[in-house]
């Protein structure tokens, strides 16, 4: 599995065409208390750098962007009971979707950890 | 991850509080509001709204306007320009009243004490002050005078525990009841202590100057009861206290009536008139104004917030919501919103949309949390 990290602060881990999608540590330390989640649904097709989920915390609402092409295999039903697990865990029980790549070469121009690490110190 | 509806970030022009680096010691995180930089919260505006309703909370709201206006008739100058009944105000009273445009549209909302002296202590909003000292300036009388008393501080202590810490400190303060003022010393130091506020909760105003503000804030987070709190919850609280925010809920374009804030203009007013908009606030009294302001309950959990559209059954835009948010203390999605006058009784279900998204809602009467002041 190899982490990827966008300049809208998602992340995507990807094993082979398969990845899972989530918002970053410092992305729910912007946002504060998260109230709401709306993830898509399996079959969804969503396009890089498009919106593809929704983020609400008490004080705004964000949208959160594919970081990259393909179908939605699965939305994470948890945020719905519990949206707080994004603050919680936002790099592992707080995912947002899985989605099967429709053209992996997008990955490249992502970010690795230590590239994302050193963007966000740069902000 | 894109904020939509974005916390401004710091502006160039905005002034430092006097309180500015004691916020960022405690962590705060700052935006800019009103002209200032302000803490938008510490630790969380969920955890700081819930700590105000259960102990006690200290917010800073130096970025209000306080007013001292005096000089003989001052009380009937007052009057012109509000509907209150400020002759009738006594010694150490507060009243709450509108600042009202010619036509009734509301121009600020605001909060006036009689002090010992007969002159009065006026407190409005931080976003309007500067227009509210010109539009005072150019209507009142030339013996009354208006001194902007920039250099204090305003520091509201609100909660449950917020007197009773705070009586650790100043003791002769649980002498005040809702809605009293009074002056008071704090180790040579003198405060002008209101106990009101804007969370719903019982709690303190305390006006300080502005070099002693820090020590003083220092003294009251010393006690157990007391956190700083930001201006975030600061919002949430008093949406569930059904308080309206000017700006927001208020403006120009809503009159008392349309704002349901009838109360702030007593019998003798509404009878003898004179005030800005008095006839047009008489009629919209007996035959009812188009719009009403209410409380929502939004079902599900998604919030909807200020913007979003009231529809009629056709789809037909018919009014707006103003304030919206999540309610921490219900765990609910909340709003308040002008709503047709037919579709303003509680109960009555409401169309909203949001982001080409449709939400019911049902009005609700508010407050949505109910108030807990010291009568």
């Amino acid at each position: 599995m190899t982490l990827y990290f966008t300049k809208d602060h998602e992340w995507i881990s990807v094993d082979g065409d398969s990845a899972t999608v989530g918002i970053t540590d410092y992305a729910q330390a912007q946002l504060g208390d998260v109230v709401f989640v709306e993830v898509p649904p399996a079959g969804t097709e969503v396009a890089k750098g498009k919106e593809a989920a929704v983020v609400e915390s008490v004080k705004a609402a964000s949208d959160v962007y594919a970081p990259v092409s393909g179908q939605v295999t699965e939305g994470n039903g948890a945020l719905e009971a519990d949206p707080a697990l994004v603050n919680t865990s936002p790099e592992a029980e707080g995912w947002f979707f899985k989605l099967k790549l429709s053209d992996p070469a997008e990955l490249q121009g992502l970010m690795d950890a230590n590239a994302y690490k050193a963007f966000v110190e740069s902000l | 991850m894109s904020v939509a509806e974005a916390e401004t970030g710091a502006e160039i022009q905005d002034q430092a509080l006097a309180l500015d680096a004691w916020h960022r010691g405690r962590g705060a995180r700052m935006v800019s509001f009103a002209g200032y930089q302000m803490p938008i919260q510490y630790e969380g505006i969920i955890a700081e709204h819930l700590w105000t309703r259960a102990h006690a909370g200290l917010f800073d709201v130096s970025h209000m306007g306080q007013l001292n206006i005096s000089g003989e008739g001052a009380d009937a100058a007052l009057e012109a320009l509000l509907p209150g009944d400020i002759k009738g105000i006594a010694p150490n009273r507060i009243r709450y009243s509108l600042l009202l445009a010619q036509n009734g549209g509301i121009l600020d909302d605001l909060m006036v004490t009689r002090l010992p002296s007969g002159a009065f202590y006026v407190v409005v909003n931080g976003a309007t002050k500067y227009d509210d000292i010109a539009h005072l300036h150019e209507h009142l009388p030339e013996a009354v005078t208006l001194n902007h008393m920039d250099e204090q501080a305003l520091l509201a202590l609100q909660g449950p525990e917020a007197v009773a810490a705070f009586a650790r400190i100043v003791p002769e303060v649980e002498t005040l009841t809702f809605m009293t003022a009074g002056a008071f010393d704090w180790q040579g130091t003198p405060l002008w202590i209101s106990r009101s506020g804007y969370t719903g909760e019982d709690g303190l105003e305390i006006s300080v100057s502005a070099d002693k503000a820090e020590a003083l804030a220092e003294r009251i987070c010393a006690e157990p009861e007391v956190k700083p709190i930001g201006l975030g919850a600061r919002d949430s609280l008093r949406l569930e206290a059904g308080l309206p925010l000017y700006g927001h809920d208020l403006d120009t374009q809503t009159t008392p009536i349309m704002a349901d804030l009838g109360f702030a203009i007593p019998k003798r007013r509404r009878e003898e008139g004179g005030f800005p908009g008095a006839d047009r606030i008489r009629i919209e009294r007996e035959q009812g104004p188009v719009q009403k302001r209410v409380g929502l309950l939004v079902e599900g959990r998604q919030p909807v917030r200020e913007g979003a559209l009231v529809l009629d059954g056709e789809g037909n835009e018919v009014g707006k919501v103003t304030s919206g948010g999540f309610s921490p203390s219900l765990e609910r999605p909340i709003a308040m919103a002008y709503v047709p006058l037919a579709s303003a009784q509680p109960g009555a279900a409401v169309r909203l949309e949001q982001r080409s998204k449709i939400f019911q809602a049902t009005v609700a009467p508010l407050p949505f949390v109910p108030h807990r002041y010291h009568r």
